[in-house]
């Protein structure tokens, strides 16, 4: 039995289920008359309900029935969602999340989620009015909307008004985890089990009995309220292996006629059974056996085409849950071709692809020195290979960035209502991919940043139509690939940064000299020093001066940099830029005295060489013409103090990153190169400039160079020098 | 060649809790020892990689079975002169808790000799002076065949969180001059 593989898949199904309720229920506040919405939280609650109602976790069925039965007027349109109910729901969803944690830990719900379930059931049955917790169970028969449909005064039909199920559980039911009694328990909870016979013919005698096989049928009478989908839903989980057929209340005898030819088991003895059931009378069953005689001769057709001869059901029915059917169909194919897969698994697949990478770069060197022409080609065919499965092995971690932005809606919400403001989440390039252990990593220091500039970013509403804004404010959420990184962009049109409150604070804390010349840039990025905050008052939120100096340690921890563009009175948008992936990149190879260097490739755009005029000027000016265009470059050989003796020609790497270009100086260029990336130690962490290493082919070390925070800084001290020139 | 030497078992090291094991490794004339137990592996000096802008104490990076590990040079960062190259130089794979974590480091000496075990009684209190190395590297000075030798308390020494700072403090005088 494995169970406990299918509680596992449970809780992480309801955990998905509750997020996608979450986000459907923070889009309805803005699209109210939206139906497929409300459906969506609906069926989210139903699942849940549903499936904990299988592992017989009565805590979280009775919780989830109470705010499913809400969400139901609401699809009804009895009930109008507002605000109130909005934010009723987001905790009774935050409270099946408590919940189903419960269920996953095992233990059975604390004392105080048993107080919080009954103060939410309370203020739930408001919505409901004085109608009972539970569906009625009173004998109203089918649920009204249907009613039209059925001709009830046909001779033909069957007397009770009870629905019957017939129910043969598959062989495997049991390995697969399922009890049939919990599905039987379940019916139970929404619903009157007015009979329940036990079909143990399939029973095979106790010599070749296998207890791990399944031979169980039931027939059973049952009343209830709700609709046929409802207790379809019940048998989710079994509905492949198990024949399961449920008939409404007054069906017509000759579909009895189909139950009973369709299901295995004698003719006869199944008929009995009905009678037993209550379901069908003595006369009933007889008349049934005719007709089945009758048209035994004819040919089988169509469920659809009976029902239709039988005006059952109306043509345009039928077509809507043909077309219901298949779309269900199509959603199935399209779930199954998804896997999931253990994290960690990933993570091992990919470290051993870096490893693969390193000693398919040896072999392929190996084979060049050895100069034979099929080993060369050999070895280049397992390189491109490699570099296929890294590639795709890469891939499977991309995820894209949306699951984390929606997330923020709920952030926004809450905040908003906290801080007494109205404020607008807006989001786009949630479809941009990138590495998981990156997005996973992201969240904190996000959380961070949407925080702050709701608290500071953002001013009151009265300030703000002071200002000529309007009272609502915005909070974007942008992200954009570029130039091998990803872009993430967090703005407000607040109030921006006030430069010379940062200087003068500053200043005040020590953190720079008071006759400091400092940049705009500078003074903004000032901010991000430790033990920083311009807030006057320190708030539940921010403002304690913790914060942004973590933030932007954790985005350097990821190899990322983080900038800043702030215009006082218009708002402030801060930018992370992140490597996509933090494991394998495309590197390009160059040399320096004796060191190799790797720049990351997507940064490459050409190689040039440098002209011996540039060389012979270079003491005078570090920049060259490039077809008529001013780039800017250095020296490595300068830059990191190379002792061996100079080359006769030297090259530029031109490097491109966000908007700057530059052209770095190095003495060889060596090619494309896989690079795994290696962490640098802690030793290391102050360095600027070099980002990791990698090994080569040979087994050496060589290191990443960190091009932007190079050509930053290259850039901050000529602009330092200069001003001291002058 | 690979390893050299390899570490003696901890568990003997551990047992005698005043009888503790020493690898005493020679740097210029002087003789230096650090615990066993900190200590993972001896390799063969070479295939070193030089890290730029960094304090000349900080040799580079090597490759260590697939992990990049820095390595510094202990004359250097006690202020002697740079360890010369010679055909007994040898990188000492030191593992030096940082907090939670552990780091590797390997640091280059000029040779190594051999294992000792010396006796919490025959270890002296570092002097305040005369050792000419600084007295918080020294965790204290044991007794050998009536010859000192000096222990290291490889935290001290090795301590990332120092090294680190001198590293940027180190990175930013290239820069200086360039500017």
């Amino acid at each position: 039995m494995n169970l406990d593989e299918a509680l596992k898949t449970f809780i992480i199904e309801s955990r998905e289920l509750l997020e996608q309720m979450e986000e459907a229920l923070l889009h309805i506040e803005r699209a109210q008359d939206d139906p497929e919405i409300i459906n969506a939280i609906f069926r989210a609650a139903h699942t849940i309900k549903g499936s904990a109602g299988l592992f017989g976790l009565e805590y979280i069925v009775a919780f989830t029935h109470v705010a499913e039965s809400v969400l139901d007027r609401v699809r009804s349109a009895e009930l109008q969602i507002g605000a109130d109910l909005v934010a009723l729901l987001l905790f009774s969803r935050d409270h099946i999340g408590t919940l189903v944690n419960h269920a996953d830990t095992g233990e059975d719900p604390s004392e105080a989620s048993n107080v919080r379930s009954r103060e939410l059931i309370t203020r739930l049955n408001a919505y409901l009015g004085h109608k009972a917790e539970v569906p009625a169970t009173a004998k109203n028969g089918m649920p009204a909307e249907l009613e039209p449909h059925l001709e009830r005064s046909s001779a033909e039909h069957v007397e009770t008004d009870n629905w019957h199920i017939s129910l043969r559980f598959g062989r495997d039911v049991l390995r697969n985890g399922m009890d049939p009694l919990s599905f039987i328990r379940y019916l139970g909870t929404f619903g009157t089990l007015v009979n329940v016979v036990t079909v143990v013919e399939t029973v095979p005698p106790i010599s070749q009995l296998d207890a791990e096989s399944c031979h169980l049928g039931f027939e059973i009478s049952f009343q209830t309220s709700v609709d046929k989908a409802m207790i379809e839903g019940a048998f989710d989980f079994v509905r492949d292996d198990c024949q399961i057929r449920i008939m409404p209340p007054h069906s017509k005898i000759s579909e009895y006629v189909q139950v009973i030819r369709d299901l295995p088991g004698k003719e006869m003895r199944l008929g009995e059974i009905l009678v037993q059931c209550g379901t069908l009378t003595a006369a009933e069953l007889e008349q049934t056996l005719r007709q089945q005689a009758q048209s035994e001769a004819q040919d089988k057709r169509p469920i659809g085409e009976v029902l239709l001869e039988q005006h059952i059901v109306r043509p345009e029915v039928v077509a809507a849950a043909l077309d219901k059917q298949k779309q269900v169909k199509d959603q199935k194919t399209a779930e199954s071709s998804l896997i999931r897969v253990d994290a960690e698994k990933l993570d091992q697949l990919i470290n051993l692809v870096g490893e693969l990478t390193i000693a398919s770069a040896g072999t392929a060197l190996i084979a060049q020195r050895a100069g034979i022409t099929e080993l060369q080609e050999a070895a280049s065919t397992l390189s491109r290979l490699v570099e296929k499965v890294r590639d795709s092995a890469l891939t499977l971690r991309m995820v894209q960035i949306g699951g984390t932005f929606s997330r923020f809606q709920r952030v926004v919400r809450d905040v908003s209502r906290e801080l007494g403001k109205d404020i607008e989440l807006v989001i786009s390039g949630g479809e941009t991919e990138l590495d998981k252990t990156v997005v996973e990593k992201i969240g904190d220091p996000l959380t961070h940043l949407v925080r702050n500039s709701m608290d500071h970013g953002i001013e009151p509403a009265e300030v703000r139509l002071a200002q000529g804004k309007p009272a609502k404010g915005t909070l974007r959420l942008n992200a954009y690939h570029d130039s091998g990184s990803i872009v993430i962009e967090v703005s407000d049109d607040g109030g921006g940064l006030k430069k010379d409150k940062i200087l003068r604070k500053a200043i005040e804390r020590g953190l720079v000299q008071p006759d400091a010349n400092l940049s705009d840039k500078e003074i903004f990025n000032l901010i991000f020093e430790a033990g920083f905050s311009t807030a006057d008052v320190v708030s539940n939120l921010s403002g304690r001066g913790v914060g942004m100096d973590v933030v932007r340690r954790n985005i350097s921890a990821l190899r990322g940099s983080i900038d800043l563009d702030s215009e006082e009175g218009k708002g402030t948008t801060i930018s992370i830029r992140l490597p996509l992936t933090l494991a394998i990149i495309d590197g390009f190879l160059v040399g320096v005295g004796k060191s190799s260097f790797v720049v990351p490739l997507d940064l490459v755009v050409e190689c040039i060489e440098l002209s011996d005029e540039d060389r012979r000027a270079a003491n005078e000016r570090n920049y060259l013409s490039l077809r008529g265009q001013v780039l800017p470059y250095l020296r490595l050989r300068d830059m990191f103090d190379v002792k061996c003796a100079p080359v006769r020609r030297e090259n530029v790497v031109v490097v491109q990153y966000g908007n700057a270009r530059a052209g770095l100086v190095v003495d060889s260029l060596q090619g494309e190169f896989q690079t795994v990336i290696k962490p640098l130690s802690r030793i290391f962490s102050h360095i600027n400039g070099i980002g990791g290493s990698t090994i080569l082919g040979s087994g050496e070390v060589a290191l990443i160079l960190d091009v932007p925070r190079l050509v930053q800084q290259v850039g901050s001290q000529a602009e330092k020098s200069c001003l001291e020139a002058a | 060649m690979g390893a050299l030497a390899t570490t003696a078992s901890p568990v003997a090291a551990a047992e005698a809790a005043d009888i503790r094991q020493y690898l005493t490794f020679a740097l210029g004339s002087e003789m230096f020892a650090v615990g066993t137990l900190s200590v993972k592996e001896i390799i063969e000096y070479g295939h070193l990689t030089e890290v730029p802008m960094m304090p000349g104490f900080i040799r580079g990076v090597i490759n260590l079975r697939g992990a990049v590990v820095p390595v510094i040079d202990l004359a250097a960062r006690f202020g002697r002169n740079p360890t010369q190259i010679t055909r007994r130089t040898c990188i000492v794979i030191i593992e030096v808790p940082t907090g939670e974590e552990r780091h590797d480091i390997g640091v280059v000496v000029d040779a190594v000799s051999e294992v000792l075990e010396i006796p919490a009684g025959e270890i002296e209190p570092a002097p305040a002076f005369g050792a000419k190395i600084r007295t918080d590297f020294i965790q204290g000075m044991g007794k050998v065949n009536g010859k000192f030798v000096i222990l290291l308390d490889v935290g001290k020494v090795l301590s990332v969180d120092e090294i680190s700072t001198l590293a940027s403090v180190a990175g930013q005088v290239p820069q200086a001059m360039a500017a």
